[in-house]
């Protein structure tokens, strides 16, 4: 190249800022998405969970369940521990009533008391009746239920549990 | 429009006289061997960033650290790469930082009026086994745990000192949660602020004083 207009000076500066851009955006793009992967993650929480053979839940008496559910954020599990009961209406299974046994007040677990017929929550006495009204005490709302449930060919209720 | 806000900053900052000074310098006629303390310093800047980054998923807690690694290898998105570039690089680091030592050395470049520079690359030398060594424990496996029982061990065998010298290293007779977390805060803050600080030292006496001529036949 007689007559370039290029320098070796202004050659060797465009190679070296060519250069240096190819491993800047090589390390760069790699580093924000390892930054912001945890944003991009979801731990799908939902699923259904067994709870007990219909066969075993009585008409009219509470039925009580619990199941674990293991959450995993980075190399930390946590797991959780949840209930609630069962209350069957009729002989139709769909004709049920499952609810949260977490007191809607403070989240302490609620217990079934045959002799109150109520769920008793032993933390600041939240008194909730057999369909889950409040009766007494400081709970601003009904317990919670839950409301998608199904049973397989073999007779296990199942709830689907949405995370929380 | 850019000319004009490079030269309104120019005039504030001296960009034009940093850039005559720091990087368009006169250089005696060289080789790839004098591009060796250039190799280093952006070796350490790849793991200055690699580390920082690194320390957003890492914990230095004996329950965990070998899992939050585990989890950066597996779980996050180039953690393989980002982990994989510091544990690289560190070796890289140790082996050009003393072929730079060995070229300063075979060229007497150490000599007036560069003693200082030397002196100070010594400890920049020391500096940066400290970062191996400290960064070595810190997967806390089965490889790491045992090498730092070794590594403490031979400092320990040291006459007299010895046994407190060891006790310093470990923070305590055994190796345990503190020894983990000193090697860490070591690994992360006060070897790095004062490999920062010896560098900035480095670079200004080499700007100073100029590179050094390789010997000729005369000398």
């Amino acid at each position: 190249m007689p007559d370039s207009d290029i320098s070796r000076r202004g050659f060797i500066t465009a190679v070296a800022g060519i250069v240096g851009g190819i491993i800047g955006v090589a390390i760069g793009v790699p580093a924000v998405a390892y930054l912001l992967d945890p944003a991009f993650k979801s731990n799908a929480k939902e699923a259904w969970i067994p709870i007990g053979k219909l066969a075993d839940m009585q008409m009219g008496k509470p039925y009580q369940f619990s199941f674990t559910r293991v959450q995993v954020n980075g190399w930390e599990r946590t797991s959780t521990s949840y209930g609630g009961f069962v209350i069957r209406k009729s002989d139709n299974p769909n004709d049920m009533i499952i609810f949260n046994s977490r007191c809607t007040h403070l989240g302490c677990t609620v217990n079934w008391q045959d002799d109150a017929q109520a769920f008793i929550c032993p933390c600041h006495d939240g008194k909730f009746s057999k369909d889950g009204v409040v009766l007494a005490g400081p709970p601003p709302r009904p317990l919670d239920q839950y409301a998608d449930f199904r049973l397989t060919n073999d007779g296990v209720l199942e709830i689907y549990y949405k995370g929380s | 429009m850019w000319k004009k806000v490079y030269e309104w900053l120019d005039e504030r900052l001296g960009l034009n006289d940093l850039y005559k000074n720091i990087l368009d310098r006169p250089e005696p006629k060289g080789t790839w061997w004098n591009t060796l303390g250039s190799a280093s310093l952006f070796l350490f800047i790849l793991q200055g960033v690699t580390g920082i980054f690194l320390m957003v998923y890492y914990t230095p807690s004996p329950d965990h650290a070998y899992d939050s690694i585990n989890y950066i290898m597996n779980g996050v998105a180039f953690g393989w790469l980002i982990r994989g570039i510091h544990h690289w690089g560190a070796t890289l680091m140790i082996i050009v930082v003393f072929i730079h030592m060995l070229r300063v050395f075979v060229t007497a470049s150490f000599k007036y009026p560069r003693e200082l520079t030397w002196l100070v690359g010594t400890g920049l030398f020391i500096l940066t086994l400290g970062m191996g060594f400290t960064g070595y424990l810190l997967p806390w496996d089965q490889q790491s745990y045992w090498a730092t029982t070794v590594g403490t061990q031979i400092a320990g065998s040291m006459p007299f000192i010895g046994d407190f010298i060891l006790k310093v290293l470990r923070g305590g007779e055994d190796l345990s949660a503190l020894t983990l977390q000193r090697f860490f805060a070591a690994h992360v803050w006060m070897l790095p602020a004062a490999l920062a600080g010896l560098i900035g030292l480095h670079l200004y006496l080499i700007i100073k004083h100029g590179e050094s001529h390789f010997p000729s036949k005369e000398d």
